[in-house]
């Protein structure tokens, strides 16, 4: 339809479908731009998404005072169930835990990194989650628990997790990609979160 | 055109025949949706409602699956109702367009059927091929993905063909055309980068987002802008230069601010810092088109003194005009900036916009649709003032939307305790999501969302009946409108 002579720029049909077109390849090619430099940041064994083999140490989150807000800090070694992994073993575990996550729906009750359902706890930073009591307890009370959970101490408002099934080698993959996960640099999320003491 | 009043399928084009038959599915599966949601949200109250025969995750996975998939069937559905007018031609492959229609729902059925009956699997890549992706709204397992492609292909084999076949006697092809064209190349291929899986949970959540971003706050916001194009043209008689002008105007806003808008799911996955102020800042934009969209609703409306051929759906259309604003708009808004968003992301805040954009910007055009289908299958009948039984569509649309509203601000209440209790306070530890659950604030939002989602259940059980029978005792046609002075030129 061509314009009217008379007809105002800015009630103009022709001018309104070039903008669209020409703000929409614009974006687009800023978004490819943005991803490309994203994807590149965000490979394993980079600054943000640590290796796998990072489970073979122990994982902390503590305050900056420079940026002003919490970090992760990949510190000494402390291999996952006192078996320290290759790169290979670590992805090809934690691999599996992922799988597992995956298999029993995890997400359609807990959140990962912020993103899932509402019902149960986020589980970004469970591997550190005071919850567990002590370190020397925690990787054999998260296996126990996640293999049986049914009976086992959850709330006080009888919200519990169901028995999914989950066998012995799946459940210590999960805490394998729950450990991992935890060394993700989410930008400070969760705020303030405090962490279970791992110091002794 | 057969006798006024009857159901009678002459009454519709070829791919009008073929609309309904998504739109009849889409309206059960609403059904579907309302009922899990109402059974899961009975399990915020009672938390051993169902436990360990369909535990929350099912409950939840198939009230979201059912959400996607019905506003996707409404969506082809409003596609198929629209084309032929649109293009100036009977539909090309329509036969193929009925198959691929009972394939896409057997299908559904399939998908459902071991959701519930196997619900999960074991840890290894079959389970995501044959029972569940695992991954929020994208649960289907990757058969059903191919197959979903499969089905869009032909759906869009369909609409390009025929609009093709309609250029020449058309004098080319309709902005609403155009743009529904382009929008159904980008849904197609943005789904396919969905369906592959990796290690690395970031990378996943990345492209993830992709799909769930640019079809919820991209594609479709395009799709209901043309389908609110048609609309305002066929119930109001606005003129179709006035409502492409509106439409290349809202695009333009939408893409302008969506595309890059995408950058507020990347603030916490372990993305770059730059997504903070990327996504914070062009997210913000994002209710710029909507508030386009009330404007023109709202100007047409007033411009036609409000005289339309279609009380119910045109009370649909500007449900959807305010929903979409209020719900995707401003209840997203609120929470989009990352200083706000450290405290509100995964929490009711997010629950309570979900529900609200869900149901504003997508589910009331959906039902506008329906009305608009039930006045031509019943040989255009009479839809305006003193309708026979017009208590019903009106007390429907009241029950529902009240319903959405009391459960959307049941959730938001909820969501301020929590972000308070547990983020801020408690320092997000699973201990302080349990305190912030338990308080009284939070559980008094999760009754009240309760007692309002069974209100939205009424309504609904209304809205079908009404769809069922509205127009069937009229006597009358329907009401002619006066239509712009170029509402009826050639595209």
């Amino acid at each position: 339809m061509a314009a009217n002579d008379n007809e105002l720029w800015w009630a103009s049909e022709t001018f309104w479908k070039k903008t669209t077109i020409w703000t929409t390849v614009i974006m687009l090619i800023v978004l490819v731009g943005l991803t490309l430099d994203t994807v590149s940041q965000i490979q394993v064994g980079g600054k943000r998404v640590p290796a796998y083999s990072s489970i073979n140490h122990r994982v902390d989150y503590k305050y900056d005072e420079a940026l002003k807000r919490q970090v992760v800090i990949i510190g000494q070694e402390e291999p996952l169930f006192g078996k320290k992994l290759t790169e290979q073993e670590a992805e090809a575990l934690v691999d599996h835990g992922k799988l597992t996550m995956h298999a029993k729906n995890c997400m359609d009750c807990h959140t990962i990194l912020g993103n899932g359902a509402y019902f149960a706890p986020d589980l970004t930073k469970a591997w550190l989650d005071p919850f567990w009591g002590s370190v020397g307890v925690r990787e054999e009370l998260m296996v126990e628990f996640i293999k049986d959970p049914t009976d086992k101490l959850h709330n006080g408002l009888g919200r519990r997790m169901p028995n999914l099934g989950v066998t012995d080698t799946e459940a210590r993959a999960v805490v394998a990609y729950l450990k991992w996960m935890s060394t993700i640099d989410t930008n400070g999320f969760p705020n303030n979160f405090k962490p279970l003491d791992q110091e002794n | 055109m057969t006798a006024l009043r009857a159901l009678d399928s002459a009454n519709l084009n070829g791919g009008q025949k073929l609309a309904v038959k998504y739109f009849t599915v889409a309206l059960a599966l609403l059904g579907v949706q309302i009922i899990f949601g109402l059974l899961a949200a009975v399990q915020f109250v009672m938390p051993d409602f169902l436990f360990g025969v369909v535990d929350f995750s099912i409950k939840r996975m198939v009230h979201i699956n059912a959400l996607i998939v019905w506003l996707l069937f409404g969506f082809m559905g409003s596609v198929y109702w629209m084309l032929e007018e649109e293009a100036g031609a009977p539909t090309v492959g329509l036969k193929l367009g009925n198959i691929i229609f009972y394939v896409f729902t057997a299908a559904v059925l399939v998908v459902v059927a071991v959701y519930l009956l196997v619900q999960v699997g074991p840890g290894e890549i079959e389970t995501q091929w044959f029972i569940t992706e695992g991954r929020e709204y994208t649960e289907a397992p990757r058969w059903a993905d191919i197959g979903i492609v499969v089905c869009v292909l032909v759906f869009f084999y369909n609409v390009a063909a025929t609009f093709f076949k309609g250029k020449a006697n058309n004098g080319g092809i309709s902005g609403i055309g155009g743009v529904l064209l382009l929008d159904l190349v980008a849904l197609a291929g943005i789904y396919l980068l969905g369906m592959w899986y990796t290690t690395n949970v970031t990378l996943d959540q990345y492209w993830w987002w992709w799909v769930i971003h640019m079809w919820v706050e991209a594609t479709w916001e395009v799709m209901v802008g043309c389908m609110m194009a048609y609309s305002l043209m066929k119930v109001l008689g606005t003129s179709r230069k006035i409502v492409t002008t509106w439409l290349y105007l809202e695009v333009f806003m939408m893409l302008g601010s969506g595309i890059l808008g995408i950058g507020h799911h990347y603030f916490w996955i372990g993305t770059p810092q730059y997504w903070l102020s990327i996504g914070g800042f062009f997210s913000a934009l994002e209710p710029l088109p909507l508030v386009a969209m009330v404007v023109h609703a709202v100007y047409d409306a007033g411009v036609h003194k409000s005289r339309n051929n279609n009380h119910p759906a045109m009370g649909w259309l500007i449900a959807h005009a305010f929903g979409n604003f209020f719900g995707a708009g401003v209840w997203g808004f609120i929470h989009t900036l990352p200083q706000i968003n450290m405290y509100t992301h995964g929490t009711q805040w997010s629950a309570s916009h979900g529900h609200f954009a869900f149901y504003g910007a997508y589910a009331t055009i959906n039902i506008a649709f329906f009305y608009m289908a039930m006045q031509k299958w019943r040989g255009d009948v009479w839809m305006s003032s003193n309708l026979f039984g017009s208590w019903k569509w009106k007390w429907s649309m009241v029950l529902l939307n009240v319903g959405m509203i009391g459960m959307v601000m049941g959730m938001l209440v909820a969501g301020f305790a929590q972000s308070q209790i547990e983020r801020a306070i408690g320092g997000a530890t699973w201990n302080a999501f349990f305190a912030a659950q338990e308080h009284p604030w939070f559980v008094q939002g999760m009754y009240w969302r309760l007692a309002f989602g069974w209100m939205f259940a009424a309504g609904y059980v209304l809205l079908v009946w009404d769809l069922l029978t509205i127009g069937k005792r009229e006597t009358r046609p329907v009401q002619s409108i006066s239509y712009d002075q170029v509402a009826l030129e050639a595209k």
